[in-house]
């Protein structure tokens, strides 16, 4: 009687050392620009290559510009020290023979979403990237997680990693969300309810009724925050949802799916399997949610009261302060006044063509407010911008005011132009409010796709319903 | 040369989840070396104005409010913060950053996962005790500035004369820092493994490597 992640470890495992660690050996290797040159010039300098080359797919997204057009090319990147890391990749992966989804590719995207969607990600998998977002694909059946760049170059080198096991949790998500709540909401409402170290040390396995159901992106989104949650794992069942969205994206020849589809249904926690720890959230209940301070835990309901001094344990009393302070809530008893400058819809974790959809159709024929300095939408990918183009999705955001742009992480964490400027509060589909995220004294409130289009409509955080 | 003592003064943070996001902000994380960021830890605080890459500290406008522009912490080796030190993002740059600094060790009652694991990368050591643990020892640097010692081979942190506070860590991990061992040396010596790994692992698993 294992678990999902029991079962994936096992089909991995290598090699046990003493005390904990063991060596797992890695099927995808996903690489960008931000944190691979340092295990490029490491493989050089040990006279290393690529263990097996065929793992690795690198895709430029952190530092890219939005505004690129049709016939963009890396030397018109205005920022020289982006221009450089972006080139360097190039450097590496022409040199190292990796493929590479370049900048002017039309396949190019955030790399979490365009592994999924052009089927580099299969279910058993397991999958590493250099970026702590890779729990993403969890949502395949997969042990995906994210590494630091020596761990980077050590899978290059070597096909495996060196970690030591995890721990089991289990959230099981039951009923289904009333109109207006995502699964953005209930990744946010999580984390509220755990802690941002809830997850620590433990792989988490999303299941319930409600995931049962749930589409692939809304369990990219789901998997995608359990790094949130402090784990560095999150990962879902395979089911027939799983399948059919792997036969559409992945180049599989029919017999050769037909075969691995028989393992991929193993892909799923043994009844009885043994957890750690088990939480269970009745999603029917909840209602939007938005947070409020410097961390995804600081999350309540859209219409909700932030938190005083009076609701938080005396050690988390300095913390409330100086995140009302950073955020500029004092005094403020719900968030419902808050003036907003900016609306990002984009990220890893709300890019995908639902999340375009879904915002889309909150907008439909309204205006974005003209307290709003700029609202933007990034597709995820080149191929999630064509299908929304394909649906007129573009037209209804850019005939409401929202700017439409190309693809990669951007206002997510502001290493390209798109930033904050001190001081300015902007709704935001991303996954971290961190202090300066986006941008240096920026003002993050996380929220889904929906509300941050209404957030852009109405200029404040606004009743779905 | 073994690595077996860390003697320094402690800067006590006394705040949880400091996200590796404070630790090194985005926009230092656009250059292309391993090392160079110790001028950039904890930039948002550290100075009141936007840095960029390549700038110096002798170039920032400094908050001398900020425990590290504070002697005697400006020579700090040892950090001391409370939970979920090192939570966010997997950038190795934040290590960096503390190593270029100049610490040596992270004392917290508990860290980000990949945080944790790239320390042992980079000769940083993160040790974990418990919340009442580290309630004393911010009890005590609130009084007055202090220094510890770390003995590694024998896992305890030592303040003054009479507090000695065992951690438990992985004996694997610590002999990495203690023999600044690397990762990818060790793993070699079981190449034959691997290799006998994948030749089945392919056979079973024929579509992940076509």
């Amino acid at each position: 009687m294992i678990t999902l992640y029991d079962k994936l470890w096992n089909e991995h495992l290598v090699h046990t050392y003493e005390s904990k660690e063991a060596l797992i050996y890695i099927d995808r290797h996903y690489l960008h620009e931000v944190t691979s040159p340092q295990a490029f010039e490491g493989l050089r300098h040990k006279q290393l290559s690529p263990w097996r080359l065929n793992a690795n797919v690198a895709t430029p997204d952190h530092n890219v510009p939005t505004i690129r057009g049709d016939s963009f090319t890396v030397e018109a990147i205005d920022d020289e020290v982006s221009k450089i890391q972006v080139m360097e990749l190039d450097k590496n992966c022409n040199e190292f023979k990796i493929l590479q989804f370049d900048i002017e590719s039309k396949e190019q995207g955030i790399v979490h979403v365009i592994g999924p969607e052009l089927g580099f990600t299969l279910p058993g998998m397991t999958i590493v990237c250099g970026d702590s977002h890779t729990s993403t694909h969890g949502a395949f059946g997969c042990l995906a997680m994210g590494i630091g760049t020596s761990e980077v170059e050590h899978v290059l080198a070597t096909q495996c990693l060196r970690i030591s096991k995890l721990k089991n949790m289990q959230v099981l998500f039951q009923g289904q969300p009333q109109d207006g709540v995502t699964s953005k909401d209930i990744a946010l409402h999580l984390i509220k309810l755990i802690g941002t170290a809830g997850g620590t040390g433990h792989a988490i396995e999303f299941a319930g009724s409600y995931i049962d159901s749930a589409s692939m992106e809304s369990r990219m989104t789901i998997c995608n925050m359990a790094i949130e949650a402090g784990a560095k794992v999150g990962l879902i069942a395979v089911d027939q949802i799983t399948l059919d969205y792997v036969e559409d994206h992945s180049s599989m020849t029919a017999e050769g799916f037909d075969k691995a589809q028989n393992f991929w249904k193993t892909l799923h926690s043994d009844q009885n399997a043994v957890f750690e720890k088990k939480i269970i959230v009745d999603v029917g209940v909840l209602k939007p949610q938005v947070t409020w301070g410097t961390s995804p835990e600081m999350t309540i309901d859209f219409d909700g009261n932030i938190p005083n001094e009076s609701d938080v344990h005396l050690d988390q009393v300095e913390n409330l302060k100086l995140a009302k302070t950073y955020m500029g809530l004092e005094n403020l008893k719900t968030l419902k006044d808050l003036s907003f400058d900016r609306v990002f819809i984009g990220s890893c974790t709300n890019s995908r063509i639902e999340d375009l959809r879904s915002a889309a159709s909150a907008i439909k024929g309204r205006k974005v407010s003209a307290k709003i300095t700029e609202a933007i939408v990034v597709p995820g990918s080149g191929l999630v911008k064509a299908q929304a183009e394909k649906e007129g999705l573009n037209k209804i955001f850019e005939d409401a005011g929202f700017l439409w742009r190309d693809p990669g992480c951007s206002m997510c964490l502001g290493m390209n132009p798109d930033q904050l400027k001190p001081y300015e509060r902007c709704a935001s589909t991303s996954n971290r409010n961190f202090e300066g995220r986006q941008g240096n004294l920026g003002r993050t409130h996380l929220m889904s796709p929906m509300m941050a289009a209404l957030t852009a409509i109405n200029g404040t955080i606004s009743d779905p319903s | 040369m073994s690595n077996e003592i860390i003697q320094g003064v402690v800067a006590p943070f006394d705040r949880d989840n400091i996200d590796t996001d404070q630790i090194i902000p985005t926009e230092y994380l656009k250059s292309i070396k391993k090392f160079g960021f110790g001028d950039y830890l904890f930039d948002g605080w550290r100075y009141l104005d936007k840095g960029f890459l390549g700038m110096t500290s002798s170039q920032r406008d400094i908050n001398l409010d900020f425990i590290l522009n504070q002697p005697p912490f400006e020579e700090s080796q040892i950090l001391l913060a409370r939970d979920n030190f090192g939570c966010g993002s997997s950038r190795e740059h934040a290590v960096w950053a503390l190593r270029d600094f100049g610490f040596k060790a992270v004392i917290a009652s508990s860290f980000g996962d990949i945080f944790y694991n790239n320390c042992f990368k980079n000769q940083i050591l993160p040790v974990q005790l418990s919340k009442e643990n580290i309630n004393i020892l911010f009890e005590l640097t609130s009084q007055s500035s202090q220094s510890f010692t770390i003995n590694l081979p024998s896992k305890e942190l030592k303040v003054g004369s009479d507090l000695l506070l065992p951690f438990h860590i992985d004996d694997n991990l610590l002999n990495r820092i203690i023999h600044n061992l690397d990762d990818i040396d060790i793993t070699m010596k079981d190449k034959a493994s691997i290799e006998a790994f994948e030749l089945n692992y392919s056979q079973k698993r024929p579509w992940l490597f076509k």
